[in-house]
């Protein structure tokens, strides 16, 4: 993941456990890890080092990096919606289905009736902003479960779909959108060589260095108002090591993408994305509420935290990401089809328990669910590589979420023992 | 030698850190009507619970014999093959299945493996006949009223051949008329040679119905009384009930009472499961700056309901009455009404109304004033730090820094949490429900500082707590609420435990 937001950025998570020592801490010399914490990012590394290996280093390949990137981000995009969803101790079965009917709306208002792109794609966000809140307004207000709601809302949008688009696809989609959903940025200060590496566009390089200047400001500037609060912070060495590695880890995937076609503009809505809803569920008074109604309702409720509205903004919300989504798959495959977004409300919510999310809510982050969704992507894309067939494809998506929810549960009933 | 059908000799029962039964006895004869009396949390009901197996032959001390033979019950059902039946205050039945299949549960009449549902229902019909119940049993549970759902657990007792029947509160939730009818009832199952054992906190409706009267306090025998004798009196069952030294458990505390903050007048609640019940009928109580005032109410007086109806109408349906605030009407309908005009309710059960377990400390305190801490909905989590680090020092949570998690503190320092969250929304008024449950000596008095400190400060807190002597020691005047109505009000001079007692047993005129 190349986008400013790393997971030492958000140390101040709310599962960041300060009590003691629980279980399930690693020390590795002065750096202590908590493997509950940590575990996504660790295994999410491993995967990576062994699909490396098992490809012959195709997997980290300038244009497959590009790839993956470009093939998950629907997904991604859905996964950051469905994680606030799970952690107020909800779920929507029916965002694939809203991906198909929202890209169809897009297709239609743009390839049948020429409404310009810019005011198509934000009827379509509205568009998607209704539904959410179709969904929302008999989930929070009316009282009926999410699961129900959206399992008809999954029957529903894919019926629309099919009406809007009259059975058929439409596309083609003007270049902008395309450019958006599928292009890369251009090359507006020239290439530049970097030794045996070959050349590198100057632009997206320049892009890269500036994320990693911010990110590194940003930490600087929390630390130094943690200090002066008297909190304890990160020695400075340990501070300046997590830094350095999460810049290292950015320029690296920077670099191999400025040496294929340079940045994919997915790629930089996705980090705007990731930053913007880390920020909003670490730091705003909302994404606070959204953990408190899914860690305890009851209490929530007694603190005066407007539960159904909470509950059903997030449902808005989870709609105009879905119809974000739904333009860009639709924009990749130059065309809105019928059977578009099949399934993948199953990848976005296996993504965020991947990722850490709890089922009974209260617990996860953005970050963690778009690793769990690159999780699955790179599983994806480094079996294709090696020409594993879809079914055992499949399989090994199935046992990874089995095991990362088991392994979830393992830590967590061994975390209480030790509280005993 | 009479001839008694149990006796349960030198049961001791310990929790981690509470001894909750020490050296119990207790013997019933066969055929009595035995009424166990004790205060809220005096072991009654773990007294039960070891009797029907709930806590394991193994679990506890002492022995059980029931029927000239000595007990090792390994659970209910092991109990329950023996002949003893408990029905718990809480009913166990399923809404919405039939009289008929409740009546069967678990012990379904069937043949080669199908249920045989003219048996089921014909059986079920004479059982609701013996029990005086005139519904058809394939009714739905759901569908008929407390008082009759009592009777069908009844039924279902009948039907496992019971020889001994105890009854947890059986009348708390029932008004008087069903309340008559099943003490009818017990009287003729006590002529058909069914011994009952009845927990009750009414003490009228005991000396009614009660052969002997076993009373328990702290975990102990205190005395058995024969109603043959002819001389217990409710006031001689209270004085058992409640002899107990006041020591020095209280902080010194000099009130000084302000003007009037908060006025409540003819409060009237009704339960949301039985619409026409009234929980809370016509209640009137009025708080001052400065003071604390106690609220005391056996189990199901309506005291939480009273608190919560009033805190943002967060309980109870066909609310009416009025509240004034500072002299001024006004109307509470949530609870963001109720923080915005001062008003503070921390919750009898934290862990299920109060805490977000799986957060830390500071996402608790700041969890109802996120307001105060942010500008433009972001919050400032270096002030959030700063103030809950505050509290936990001022307060004395212990705990390693306010990013521990809530849920793996001690009661005492998730009741302070609690407190501190509820004191940084800077209230007129503090509803504080049994704010020392499951807390230790140590942090109780902890507690009763800041309690008192708060009524220093000129702010109006009402306590609600079954432990009298926590009332007495720490309140300034004390209301007493039973079966819904305001029956006493008493300034700490004249208040004594016996008053109280006498005050909240105070059956409807």
């Amino acid at each position: 993941m190349s986008s400013s937001t790393t997971p030492a950025d958000l140390e101040a998570g709310p599962r960041r456990d300060a009590k003691g020592e629980p279980p399930g801490r690693l020390k590795l010399g002065g750096l202590s890890i908590n493997i509950r914490q940590s575990g996504i990012y660790i295994a999410f590394a491993l995967i990576v080092v062994l699909f490396s290996a098992l490809t012959d280093g195709a997997l980290l390949q300038p244009q497959n990096i590009s790839n993956i990137v470009v093939q998950n981000s629907y997904i991604l995009i859905l996964a950051i919606g469905m994680i606030l969803i799970i952690i107020a101790g909800h779920i929507d079965l029916s965002v694939g289905s809203v991906v198909a009917v929202t890209g169809a709306v897009s297709a239609v208002l743009m390839v049948n009736y020429g409404v310009p792109w810019p005011l198509a794609l934000l009827l379509t966000l509205v568009v998607g902003g209704l539904i959410g809140a179709w969904q929302g307004y008999w989930i929070a207000y009316f009282g009926i479960p999410s699961f129900i709601v959206t399992l008809a809302g999954m029957l529903l949008f894919r019926a629309l779909t099919l009406t809007v688009l009259g059975n058929q696809g439409i596309g083609p989609f003007p270049d902008a959108v395309r450019t958006l959903s599928n292009g890369f940025t251009d090359s507006y200060l020239g290439n530049v060589g970097l030794g045996p590496l070959g050349g590198a566009d100057v632009f997206s390089l320049l892009i890269g260095l500036i994320a990693i200047a911010g990110m590194a400001a940003a930490q600087w500037r929390t630390r130094a108002a943690r200090a002066g609060y008297g909190q304890s912070v990160d020695p400075l060495p340990v501070f300046v090591l997590k830094v350095a590695a999460a810049a290292v880890l950015i320029m690296a995937v920077v670099v191999q993408l400025a040496r294929f076609r340079n940045l994919p503009w997915v790629l930089v809505l996705l980090a705007l994305l990731v930053l913007g809803y880390s920020l909003l569920a670490n730091r705003s008074v909302f994404g606070r509420r959204i953990y408190a109604v899914g860690g305890n309702l009851q209490a929530a409720v007694l603190s005066g935290i407007k539960v159904k509205s909470v509950v059903f903004w997030i449902f808005v919300n989870m709609g105009v990401l879905a119809a974000v989504a739904g333009i860009i798959f639709a924009g990749r495959l130059n065309q809105a089809g019928p059977t578009a977004g099949n399934s993948f409300e199953l990848d976005a919510i296996a993504a965020a328990f991947i990722g850490g999310a709890a089922v009974q809510g209260g617990v996860g982050k953005v970050v963690g669910a778009i690793t769990g969704g690159l999780i699955m992507g790179v599983i994806n894309n480094g079996m294709s590589l090696i020409g594993s067939p879809s079914e055992r494809v499949m399989l090994v998506k199935g046992i990874v979420l089995l095991a990362a929810v088991a392994f979830d549960v393992w830590t967590k009933r061994r975390a209480g023992a030790g509280a005993r | 030698m009479t001839d008694d059908i149990l006796h349960m000799r030198g049961i001791t029962k310990t929790f981690p850190g509470v001894r909750a039964l020490h050296e119990v006895s207790l013997s019933v004869r066969r055929g009595e009507i035995h009424a166990i009396c004790g205060e809220n949390g005096a072991g009654k009901s773990t007294l039960m619970k070891v009797l029907s197996g709930v806590y394991p032959f193994g679990s506890y001390e002492g022995r059980i014999e029931f029927d000239g033979e000595l007990c090792r019950f390994g659970g209910i059902k092991d109990s329950e093959d023996a002949g003893i039946v408990i029905i718990h205050q809480e009913l166990a039945l399923c809404p919405q299945l039939s009289i008929a299949e409740n009546i069967f549960l678990g012990n379904e009449q069937a043949s080669r493996g199908l249920i045989d549902w003219n048996r089921t229902n014909h059986q079920a019909g004479e059982l609701l006949r013996r029990v005086g119940l005139e519904e058809n049993p394939v009714t739905q549970v759901a569908d008929i009223g407390v008082g009759k759902q009592q009777l069908v657990e009844i039924a279902k007792a009948l039907s496992k051949k019971v020889k001994l029947l105890i009854l947890d509160e059986p009348t708390a939730a029932l008004n008087d008329q069903d309340s008559a009818h099943l003490l009818d009832l017990l009287r003729g199952l006590r002529d058909e040679g069914i011994t009952c054992v009845i927990i009750s906190h009414k003490l009228n409706e005991i000396i009614d119905i009660a052969d002997s009267i076993t009373i328990i306090r702290d975990g102990q025998t205190i005395e058995t009384l024969e109603m043959a004798s002819g001389q217990v009196t409710e006031d001689r069952i209270i004085s058992g009930m409640v002899g107990r030294d006041l020591d020095n458990r209280f902080p010194p505390h000099e009130p000084n009472v302000g003007e009037e903050v908060l006025r409540i007048e003819d409060w009237t609640v009704h339960s949301p499961s039985q619409p026409d019940r009234q929980v809370v009928s016509r209640a009137s109580l009025t708080l001052r700056r400065g003071e604390i005032v106690g609220l005391a109410g056996l189990m199901g007086a309506g005291r939480t309901e009273l608190a919560m109806s009033v805190f943002g109408r967060t309980y109870g349906v066909g609310i009416s009455g009025r509240v004034y605030k500072e002299g001024r009407e006004v109307h509470i309908r949530n609870v963001q009404d109720a923080v915005k005009l001062g008003i503070a309710y921390a919750t009898e059960d934290r862990k299920r109304y109060g805490l977000n377990l799986i957060e830390d400390i500071k996402r608790n305190i700041s969890s109802v004033s996120l307001g105060r801490l942010s500008r433009n909905g972001w919050v400032n989590e270096n002030e959030e730090y700063r103030v809950a680090d505050g509290f936990r020092r001022s307060m004395n949570i212990k705990a390693p820094s306010v990013q521990s998690v809530v849920g793996k503190l001690s009661g005492g320092n998730q009741q302070k949490v609690v407190l501190s969250k509820w004191i940084y929304t800077d209230p007129d008024v503090l509803i504080l429900d049994e704010p020392t449950r499951g807390i230790d000596v140590g942090a109780k008095y902890e507690i009763y500082t800041i309690i008192n400190q708060l009524a220093d400060e000129g702010k109006a807190v009402l306590v609600i707590s079954s432990e009298l002597p926590e009332l007495l020691g720490l309140c300034d005047r004390i209301y007493t609420l039973s079966q819904g109505r305001i029956t006493g009000e008493l300034p700490r001079e004249e208040a004594t435990q016996e008053r109280l007692m006498y005050h909240m047993t105070m059956g409807q005129e």
